[in-house]
């Protein structure tokens, strides 16, 4: 009976995902000697240096493995809460006798090593979600409960918000898709979506113009709702009537700018809209109407703290990333040397440490957040599309593993291990590419640091573990 | 499963995964595959700015002889960032010096900044300079910088022509031209032509490949910019003047300031003791800047600006002037001076007997005469107090230059010693004081400090009969026809022209039978003034001002001698023998001259 069990496991483990697991982690590890390469200085074992370091660590991550294969499945449900908790108090912890290396009380130092507690709270709070929401009587559509979703995930990422490390706490937002996958309504994820770009186009485009086109689809919106054209003509009319008035107004007393007038007309005529539909018991285009007198309300708020409260510094950031301000010297020097060290790989790279880039340290953080582009520099375009590649293949397998499992608490743990492989993919790749803000989290198996290996390597087999238990309830 | 009615939604996450990797591997098309300027660029970052530096304006003297030129020097440049692992013993080797030093230089750049070049080593001989040359290529993120070091023709006029130095970090701040290591003139000339006499640098830029060695010019040169050579100056200094008025000065402090009264030229202008300007320059300066610094004789210290004596009786000429403006006396007015002026209890000693008229108080420096004279300014009825007629004397010696800052190019000048009225309403009480209060002022003594520039421009004033040019150090700027119009602006004094003949002829009769009797010249008429400023430290200051001839006169000069006693004694003979050389380059009385040379007043 032991031996069949015995023989069942090893057949049950996701062979796929460990070797796409082990191609990352080694892929990762050439690629930080070639970022570290000295020429005069290369010996490959040296743990002095930091490829020699992450080989520590990728042998210790084997040890882990080895543990979370061999305890009981049903650990994890068990002590979800316990490690939650436990990582809690440690993030308190390191605010207050954390090591503050690079601006942020982030470490604990151990001797010559540090550990960062941010990096263990995301599996742990991926294991606490996943044990609320698999609890028997557990309705997403009740508040209660979403209260408590947001307070588990919340807690965390404001406490890492404190050291303060915006990368590592921002990444509580990828667990959405997990609730999403669990039935969170469509409409909140557009929502969010919404508020994304409202902000951006915010700060791109001239308001007036943004207005206009929010107004137009509005319109259009209601005409396909209603397909009433003569009511639409009768609203339109309204609306330019008022403005036109407002516009003859200013011209001779008032002294305002056109976007508050546009902003004005609207909120006037509005009036009448809402009057007409309340009176029609016209719910959905009470509801049109909310989200337009809402999206002008936001977008001027955000222009004010834009311009009226957000300090210099901020803003820059915020210009560079959003393409409005091109500084390749300052803020944008990191992403605009990476794009060079990408760029200048072409199709096949430049050969194994080979990149001049990467030589002569142009690129900052080169061996951690950047390290994407040593793969690009080198490698080329084979490379990197590789790399995506065995990450997407590794992602969509996660997928399919958690919609496989029997029991709801594996299945929600899956979902978060994709999720947070996915978005700190997505952000890390996107920030090198100048697709994304600059925002410091790791590449998941490939930046140097053993508390980010460690962590994923956690996160990824405890879902392996729990998929050999895929056909039971635990 | 049944209660997984959002299973279907696997798909759009997928999808949503697929999508993003699919923009990204388009994102990285673009940028690896379509776009070539990244690697342009890739190959662009390995570039090396190297520095021109034009050489610095040569200085000349009134008579285009050459004061100070240029020689070339190497520097050894570090950019942190660029260094790979070199052998350290090697390079101390070619370079003469220790590790230590070496890696505390290195420290430095590295603290610097990681990707701005910076100095390593200084002033390296040509020698050496011959061998790292060659061994360059083994020591990735080192270059050389060739620039110019000062050298000094003749070891004189160390004040007037100041020195050059390495650009501090408050000038590095505030001005963008600067780059650590540069070198900026920090006194005199070198100080106030600055502009002039440096240039522009030129910059060029380099590839290098992964060893460091120049490929070629970047982009065929488009970005070099070419150094502009520096102007030369040619200045109003007389070589043999300076260089014989340091001779007379040796062993003495003081100063001796001379100017070409009619252009408000310097011709002259010696602060004693003084130093050698080669000292400071080439690699030793920084250690013979603090010996110099620490030195007790305060040699760096310009005495002819920033020293303040009272003018004693120099200023005597003044108050006649001022007396007969005003109209409170003639040329024709006397005084009586019967061994003193008396204030009650209080007498203003002087030697005279009997009724003591204008060109005799000058001759003979009747104090009596003086204080009577400046009894009667501050008693004049048309000012209603005291105070007023004070603060109208005030201003007269405002405009010949006297308590107040000249502007002119020479350095940082100091204003003086001239109290506003309020200084003495503070100390005595509003109304409480007068002329008997301030008595010593009429003599040039008491609440007085003058420079010796003041007093040498003071005398301009009487040689130009009621003006000054403000005193400058530059006659022509090499390639420029002008120099600044403020150096040719006449500053008139209100005092009218004929007031001056009496106080002249007063003046010339001071060598001729007066105070410094027998210090005339056969063939030149000298008109002078000898001064005494008391000295609470010790023998007092010997003073004389003086011009000549006194008809067109070709030269100003005022001599400070500390120590020296009466200003017939070391200061009068100096004067004249400036003069004498100025004027016909020979010397008729030349155990004068020796006597004034091995004078050694250092301990009095």
């Amino acid at each position: 009976m032991a031996k069949k069990r015995n023989k069942n496991f090893w057949l049950k483990i996701d062979w796929l995902s460990i070797i796409l697991y082990l191609t990352l982690i080694i892929l990762g590890w050439i690629n930080i000697y070639a970022a570290v390469y000295k020429e005069e200085y290369n010996v490959i074992f040296d743990t002095s240096q930091r490829y020699g370091k992450q080989m520590i660590w990728i042998l210790l991550s084997f040890l882990i493995i080895a543990f979370i294969l061999i305890v009981d499945s049903k650990v994890f449900p068990m002590f979800a809460y316990i490690a939650y908790t436990i990582t809690f108090f440690l993030l308190i912890a390191v605010l207050l006798f954390g090591d503050a290396s690079h601006g942020a009380k982030s470490w604990f130092e151990i001797g010559n090593y540090k550990i960062q507690p941010a990096e263990f709270a995301k599996f742990t709070t991926a294991l606490a979600l996943s044990s609320f929401m698999s609890k028997h009587n557990f309705d997403l559509t009740k508040t209660n409960n979403i209260f408590l979703i947001i307070a588990i995930l919340i807690s965390p990422a404001l406490l890492i918000m404190l050291q303060p490390d915006t990368g590592s706490a921002i990444i509580y937002v990828a667990f959405v898709i997990v609730l999403y996958r669990e039935g969170l309504n469509g409409s909140v994820l557009l929502l969010l979506m919404l508020v994304i770009t409202l902000f951006i186009l915010a700060l791109k485009i001239n308001l007036s113009y943004l207005f206009i086109g929010l107004i137009v689809l509005a319109f259009i919106t209601y005409y396909f709702i209603r397909r009433n054209p003569k009511e639409l003509f009768i609203a339109l009319g309204i609306l330019i009537g008022v403005f036109a008035l407002l516009y003859v107004a200013n011209l001779f007393v008032l002294n305002i700018k056109l976007p508050i007038i546009i902003g004005i007309a609207l909120f006037i005529s509005l009036c009448f809209f809402f009057y007409y539909a309340y009176k029609k018991r016209l719910f959905n285009i009470l509801i049109i109407a909310l989200i337009l007198i809402s999206s002008i309300f936001y977008i001027f708020s955000v222009d004010y703290i834009y311009n009226s409260i957000l300090q210099t510094h901020h803003k820059t950031r915020i210009d560079v990333f959003l393409g409005i301000q091109d500084d390749p010297h300052g803020i944008g020097y990191n992403v605009n040397q990476s794009k060079i060290a990408i760029g200048s790989g072409r199709l096949y790279g430049k050969g194994f440490l080979n990149g001049t880039q990467t030589k002569y340290n142009f690129v900052p953080e080169q061996d951690t957040d950047f390290i994407f582009c040593t793969v690009g520099e080198e490698w080329g375009f084979v490379g990197t599309t590789s790399i995506l590649v065995i990450f997407l293949i590794l992602l969509l397998r996660v997928i399919y593993v958690s919609e496989r499992q029997r029991s709801r608490f594996s299945r929600i743990y899956g979902y978060t291990v994709a999720s947070i492989l996915f978005f700190h993919f997505a952000v890390n790749v996107g920030m090198v590419l100048g697709l994304m803000p600059v925002i410091g989290i790791p590449l998941p198996f490939f930046s140097y640091g053993g508390s980010s290996l460690w962590s994923f390597t956690i996160l990824l087999f405890i879902l392996i573990k729990l998929d050999t238990n895929r056909e039971e309830v635990i | 499963m049944a209660q997984d009615v959002n299973s279907n939604r696997q798909f759009i996450i997928g999808g949503f995964f697929v999508l993003v990797t699919i923009i990204y591997v388009i994102r990285l098309f673009a940028l690896q595959i379509t776009e070539t300027k990244y690697q342009i660029s890739a190959e662009n970052n390995a570039r090396r700015h190297v520095t021109e530096y034009p050489a610095r304006g040569l200085i000349f003297d009134r008579n285009g002889e050459l004061l100070v030129y240029n020689q070339a020097q190497y520097d050894l440049m570090i950019v942190p960032k660029q260094t790979k692992e070199f052998d350290t013993l090697e390079l101390c080797e070619i370079l003469g010096t220790n590790i230590e030093t070496l890696k505390n230089n290195i420290n430095k750049a590295r603290k610097y900044s990681l990707y701005k070049p910076s100095i390593v080593f200084k002033q390296i001989s040509a020698l050496r300079y011959a061998e790292l040359q060659e061994k360059l290529y083994k020591f990735q993120g080192f270059f050389i910088q060739t620039h110019s070091t000062r050298i000094y023709k003749q070891d004189i006029a160390s004040h007037f022509l100041g020195y050059v130095g390495e650009v501090n970090r408050k000038k590095l701040d505030e001005d963008a031209y600067y780059k650590a290591g540069d070198y900026v003139g920090i006194s005199g000339i070198e100080k106030a032509y600055e502009k002039i006499l440096r240039g522009k640098k030129g910059l060029s830029i380099f590839l290098v490949d992964v060893h460091n060695r120049v490929k070629g010019s970047y982009k065929e040169g488009k970005y070099d910019t070419s150094e502009v050579v520096g102007s030369d100056i040619y200045t109003t200094i007389d070589v043999e003047l300076q260089k014989y008025g340091e001779k007379l000065m040796q062993n003495k402090r003081g100063s001796i300031v001379a100017i070409e009264p009619a252009t408000g030229e310097v011709l002259a202008l010696i602060s004693s003791p003084y130093y050698a300007p080669n000292l400071l320059t080439g690699n030793k300066r920084s250690q013979n800047y603090l010996a110099l610094a620490s030195s007790e004789d305060k040699p760096l210290f310009n005495r002819a600006l920033m020293a303040f004596y009272p003018p004693g009786s120099t200023l005597k000429p003044i108050q006649a002037l001022i007396g007969m403006q005003e109209g409170v006396i003639t040329s024709e007015s006397v005084f009586p001076c019967n061994g003193g002026f008396s204030i009650g209890t209080h007498v203003v000693g002087c030697h005279h007997v009997g009724n003591i008229g204008l060109i005799h108080s000058i001759a003979g420096s009747c104090n009596s005469y003086y204080c009577g004279v400046f009894t009667k300014i501050l008693h004049n009825d048309i000012y209603p107090t005291s105070e007023d007629a004070y603060q109208n004397w005030r201003s007269y010696l405002h405009s010949f230059g006297l308590g107040v800052k000249l502007k002119s190019d020479l350095g940082h000048e100091l204003s003086g010693i001239l109290y506003p009225s309020n200084y003495f309403n503070k100390y005595y009480g509003r109304g409480r004081w007068g002329p008997f209060t301030i008595i010593s002022l009429s003599i040039g003594q008491g609440e007085l400090g003058f420079t010796p520039i003041q007093i040498a421009n003071m005398v301009s004033v009487i040689a130009n009969r009621g003006y000054y040019i403000i005193p400058h150090s530059v006659r022509r700027i090499g390639g420029q026809a002008e120099i600044n119009e403020k150096f040719k602006e006449k500053h008139y004094v209100n005092i009218e022209q004929k007031y001056f003949e009496p106080v002249i002829t007063g003046m010339q009769t001071v060598l001729e039978f007066g105070t410094a009797g027998g210090l005339a010249l056969p063939n030149i008429t000298i008109c002078g003034k000898t001064g005494t400023a008391q000295n609470p430290h010790g023998t007092d200051h010997s003073i004389f001002v003086a011009f000549a001839p006194k008809n067109e006169p070709k030269i100003a000069i005022s001599v400070y001698v500390e120590n020296g006693g009466y200003g017939s004694t070391w200061a009068a003979p100096i004067a004249t023998l400036m003069i004498e050389k100025y004027l016909s380059d020979s010397i008729s009385k030349p155990w004068l001259e020796q006597k004034m040379i091995q004078g050694n007043l250092m301990n009095n």
